[in-house]
């Protein structure tokens, strides 16, 4: 389990950053927290001729409040970083939440938010939380940047827009709108392990009304999934629990496509998604009211 | 009278050294010019080697050799056996086929070694596996336990009629004559699961020729150093001291460590010799998954025969045990099978019969519970079968069949693991279950709390499970005590010690008769050079075998003492007492000499040598029990499940365990707690796992699941008895097994309790959410 030769660079700017991943190509490979990536090495799954380290760049690791109640944070702050932040606790609560279930403390030490997103494996929390939140991703290359929602960006397992000479730079998550209730709920095999199914909802109330339901699901599908039958149903009703019965049904057996592995069956995981689906959206709707 | 170290829950005397890292694992060894190794593993799990090209990575630059068996010319040779074939047992049929050190012409499972590949890296010599080809005509791959000997399987072992590696009867009363008699029999297919033994550190070996001394230093991971010793000194035609092997520390064991004769202790010598330059592979986490041995996988089918009233008559097993594609551990996993399906009960009559099978998979050899925790899940699960077919309590189906202490010593009739036959030396077993059953609140939790917690809608079930534990097997261990003249004590052994505790626990035993601190006493484990006779760390057999051999060595060097000092004091020897590392006399405490001083008065001086005198104030002893000393104790359990995701957890964990003296109760506490983590492991989380082509598809800790502490109930519940064993002075038995045994058996019948759904019974020792799911969905659909 040694990683097979590969040339180390370790810029200190963007600058020198972006520079070098143009020079490099496809040989060129970011490193990022390396909890991803560095096994994958040493089981000689990826073999990237040089890694270009993000670690030494300070002006990439950041929390920023925007003027407009969204928050910005740079591609390698740490995934504890976001958990533990004041602010996001504050106003992004599903996002501490979230991060929180990731691995374990010493993993999300050194693991970085943005590198959780480009390296999109269907199973991860964040990217899945990107697109349930409509987060925006500021893009750098030589040529300079590009936004591209988060939804877009995920194109497949462990596969994005990114081109080799590109970086993720930025995440930005837009303010959550009033009477929004949020819920993570999963099942994993393990405290800290994988998720086999997960489901996180956003449901915004009007009165006694669903005004917006959303739930993206993920660990049960090639990349994260946003659902549409909740919506559909739900929005403008009160929401009984004869109908979110009825959409987590739906749900469970339409709208993901989990497999058979090790773990677990794709029947037992249906029924999983269905459950996780009415806990999400019963829980949300009982935040959101509060 | 000084007081007692045997008994006390005194501190480790390794911790510091280990809490603070000073201490030498093997991978912390590093010698000057010292080269890696690689090892080529098949891909295929089942064919014939066509090619095997090592031309190109051996032009890589860095890379020193590479051998293939071809390259090992006549050193190239498969075995030894490591344990003897059953011939004590009457008209049993073994089939020895040993490993082979690295596969010629064919490839029996993936994972197999096919070449060796030594570097000045192990960076490089990971390099160079990429460049080697190895192309195989593949053969149909055998993996199915019952099919396997079914005519036309492909042939593992081609020059054998069938993959039937041994089949060993053993029968007891008649089976016959149970049925005859019997108002109710029972049947059922059950499985065992295989798990890995995990250990924090992997396998690792060093080797260094003294081409001017003519002797190899040797570091391994081994639980059993002299063995190994001496399969490298026959490999190698020197003489057993010019080998001299040590393990310092090993970063855990539970088994597999045990195995030698393999690639790492029989190519990585000769290497080392032949390029006359320090040598050293280090297992990686999935190397140690592809290349070391596992344990339990059995098929069962099980009967038992009772009257109306829950009296068992007897009970048959036939059991497929899974050897993997050599047999080189012989039948001691089976064996133990045997020895442990009837343990705590009365089985008057008793058929047990082993089919063991070659298969392409990973060897097997005993793993922590070896092949114990199988035969008490096959008894325990049947019983509970019977509980609900008779419509009786599964307390109640154990308290009306369980062992009396009257009937102790009880002889089986049942030959074990040591080839004699099995004899159980003492115990309580039905205080052990009535204090579970109390500690637990079984009666109240039936009758109050489980009623109330349906009617809530809740699941919560509980469980009881009986077991024994077969320990201290032979055929021996010895020690040797030695005084310095510092008056501190130094106790040698070549035992192997992978974080027992034995640093302590030895220096407990040696205190108590030398009157010295325990601090005082330096324990030497694994280092063939220092002690030259044992046998290894097995079958829980360390603290009664190593023990009692210190015992009787300390007690001869107290005899050498007593009676140098009554003639320096001027003292008749019973008036003598041995305290705070001096020998004084006993009403005089200001009249004494030191240990020190008499071990300097030991080695004499010119013109002081008396006839017949034998120096050092020291002495050896050896220990070899006439049989095995049983343990046994009782778990109980309180599991709730989330009957819509089939998530269990365990809301109680109660243990009620007696292996004799505990010469430590803190470190019984540890290898109980220890043994529960990895009885909770198997029974939930690991599996190993072969796709239908033979490759292990759970290689890495990403999908063979690791119990966590954060997996464990909040605390084991822990009872102790103390029935001293007569087989030894300090009424020692083992115990690093006991917290394994039950536990799948307990789990599984909590779990069904907790479900309470009509006709779910759980078959196997082994059980994810999902797999329970489908038990659920079975049985409410039937
Ligand atoms: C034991 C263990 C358990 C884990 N459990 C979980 C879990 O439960 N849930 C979960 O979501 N994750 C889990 N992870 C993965 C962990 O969270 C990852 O670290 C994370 O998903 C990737 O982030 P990273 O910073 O470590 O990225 P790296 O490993 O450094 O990189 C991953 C990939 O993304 C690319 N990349 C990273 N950053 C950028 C960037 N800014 N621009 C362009 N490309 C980039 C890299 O080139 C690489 O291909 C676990 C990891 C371990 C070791």
């Amino acid at each position: 389990m040694k990683p097979a030769p590969f040339d180390y660079y370790a810029p200190t700017t963007v600058a020198e950053a972006v520079e070098k991943l143009a020079e490099l190509g496809y040989a060129g490979k970011v490193l990022a927290g390396g909890q991803s990536l560095i096994p994958a090495m040493n089981f000689r799954m990826a073999r990237p001729g040089a890694l270009v380290d993000l670690g030494k760049i300070k002006e990439l690791a950041y929390i920023k409040p925007q003027a407009d109640g969204s928050v910005a944070i740079g591609t390698m702050t740490r995934d504890t970083a976001v958990e533990e932040d004041e602010f996001i606790r504050k106003n992004f609560p599903i996002v501490a939440e979230t991060v929180s279930y990731i691995a374990h403390k010493q993993i999300r030490n050194r693991g970085s938010f943005g590198g959780a997103i480009a390296h999109a494996d269907p199973a991860a929390q964040i990217p899945a939380l990107a697109v349930l939140l409509d987060a925006k991703l500021k893009v750098l290359s030589t040529d300079g940047e590009r936004w591209e929602d988060a939804v877009d960006f995920i194109i497949g397992p462990f596969m994005t827009t990114l081109e080799p000479q590109e970086l993720l730079a930025e995440v930005v998550i837009p303010p959550l709108p009033a009477n929004c209730g949020c819920s993570y709920q999963q099942v994993s095999r393990q405290k800290g392990g994988y998720a086999q199914a997960a489901a996180i909802a956003k449901v915004v109330m009007d009165g006694d009304k669903v005004k917006d339901a959303q739930v993206v699901l993920f660990s049960v599908g090639e990349t994260p999934i946003r659902t549409e039958q909740p919506n559909k149903v739900l929005a403008g009703m009160v929401p009984s629990t004869e109908l979110i019965e009825s959409v987590a049904e739906y749900v469970g057996a339409n709208e993901c496509d989990p497999g058979t592995d090790l773990h677990g069956t794709e029947e037992y995981r249906r029924n999983l998604v269905k459950v996780l689906v009415r806990r999400a959206l019963l829980d949300a709707i009982e935040r959101a009211k509060k | 009278m000084a007081e007692k170290n045997v008994q006390k829950s005194l501190k480790r005397n390794e911790d510091p050294r280990l809490l603070v890292g000073k201490t030498t694992f093997i991978d912390d060894i590093d010698l000057p010019g010292m080269l890696h190794v690689a090892i080529k593993r098949s891909d295929y799990s089942h064919g014939r080697i066509v090619k095997l090209d090592v031309e190109e990575a051996r032009k890589l630059p860095g890379v020193v050799a590479i051998y293939t068996a071809e390259d090992l010319g006549d050193y190239w040779r498969p075995g030894p056996l490591q344990v003897p074939p059953p011939t004590a047992i009457k008209g049993s049929v073994f089939h020895a086929r040993p490993l082979e050190c690295i596969a010629k012409n064919k490839v029996r499972f993936s994972g197999e070694p096919v070449a060796v590949v030594v570097a000045e890296s192990r960076y490089i010599a990971e390099d160079a596996l990429d460049h080697i080809i190895l192309d195989v005509e593949t053969l149909d791959y055998v993996g199915d336990l019952e099919k396997a000997i079914e005519p036309g399987a492909a042939l593992i072992h081609e020059d054998l009629d069938s993959n039937l590696a041994a089949d060993v009867v053993q029968e007891v009363g008649s089976w016959e004559k149970a049925v005859a008699e019997a108002d109710l029999v029972v049947k059922r297919r059950l499985e065992v699961n295989r798990v890995a033994g995990g250990a924090m550190e992997n396998r690792g070996f060093v080797a260094q020729w003294d081409e001017n001394l003519q002797v190899l230093n040797c570091w391994a991971t081994t639980q059993g150093p002299i063995p190994m010793r001496n399969s490298i000194a026959n490999y190698l035609g020197l003489m057993e001291n010019q080998v001299r092997l040590m393990n310092p520390a090993i970063g855990g064991g539970f088994g597999p460590k045990i195995m030698s004769s393999q690639i790492d202790d029989v190519v990585i010598p000769w290497i080392a010799i032949k390029l006359k330059r320090p040598v050293k592979w280090f297992e990686d986490r999935r190397e140690n998954f592809l290349g070391t041995t596992s344990e339990r996988d059995q098929v069962h089918y099980a009967e038992i025969a009772l009257k109306k009233d829950g009296t068992i008559l007897g009970v048959k097993d036939v059991m497929y045990h899974n050897t993997g594609a050599y047999n080189p551990y012989g039948m001691t996993v089976p064996l133990n099978t045997q020895t442990h399906t009837v343990s705590n009960y009365r089985v008057p009559n008793f058929f047990t019969e082993i089919k063991m099978v070659f298969t392409n998979q990973m060897v097997v050899t005993p793993v922590r519970g070896a092949g114990r925790s199988q035969g008490v899940f096959v008894m325990e699960r049947l019983l509970d079968a019977a509980a609900k077919e008779l419509g009786m309590d599964v307390v109640e189906i154990r308290r009306k069949n369980i062992l009396s202490p009257e009937e102790f010593p009880l002889r089986t009739g049942v030959i074990g693991q040591d080839f004699v036959e099995g004899v159980l030396d003492n115990g309580n077993y039905p205080a052990a279950l009535e204090k579970t059953v109390e500690t637990i609140g079984y009666e109240k939790f039936k009758s109050e709390i489980q009623p109330k917690l349906r009617a809530e809608g809740k699941n919560v079930g509980i469980g009881i499970c009986m077991f024994t534990e077969g320990t201290a097997v032979g055929p021996y261990e010895g020690a040797k005590v030695m005084v310095g003249v510092t008056g501190k004590v130094t106790v040698f052994t070549a035992y192997s010690n992978q974080g027992q505790g034995h640093y302590t626990t030895f220096a407990q035993v040696a205190a108590d008769q030398l009157g010295v601190n325990v601090k005082d006493i330096n324990v030497v484990i694994g280092d063939t050079g220092q002690w030259q006779w044992g046998v290894g760390a097995f079958a829980s057999r360390g603290m009664t075998l190593v023990g009692t051999a210190i015992h009787n060595a300390s007690l001869k060097v107290r005899q050498k003492a007593l009676g140098l000092a009554s003639k320096v004091l001027n003292t008749p020897e019973d008036e003598l007492e041995m305290q705070d590392g001096v020998v004084r006399v006993a009403d005089m405490p200001e009249k004494f000499v030191t240990l020190g001083e008499l071990a300097q008065r030991s080695n004499p001086t010119r013109g002081t040598v008396e006839e017949g005198m034998e120096p050092g104030l020291e002495a050896a002893s050896y220990y070899g029990p006439p049989h095995g000393a049983t343990g046994y104790g009782c778990l109980g359990m309180i599991i709730s499940v989330d009957a819509e995701t089939a998530k269990p957890k365990i809301e109680r964990l109660v243990m009620t365990d007696d292996c004799g003296t505990p010469v430590n109760p803190m470190i019984v506490d540890g290898q109980l707690h220890g043994g529960l983590q990895m009885g909770i492991g198997e029974a939930f989380y690991e599996n190993l796992v072969y796709d239908d082509y033979g490759q292990l598809l759970s290689a890495s800790f990403m999908d063979y699941l690791f119990p966590q502490a954060s997996d464990m109930p909040d605390k084991f519940e822990i009872n102790h008895m103390v029935t001293p064993s007569p087989l030894n002075p300090l009424g020692i038995k083992g115990v690093g097994e006991a917290g394994v045994i039950a536990t799948p058996a307990c789990f599984m019948q909590a779990l069904e309790d907790a479900l309470n759904i009509k006709g779910m019974e759980i078959v196997e020792s082994s059980i994810s959410p999902s797999k329970l799911y489908h038990y659920m969905e079975k049985a409410k659909s039937a």
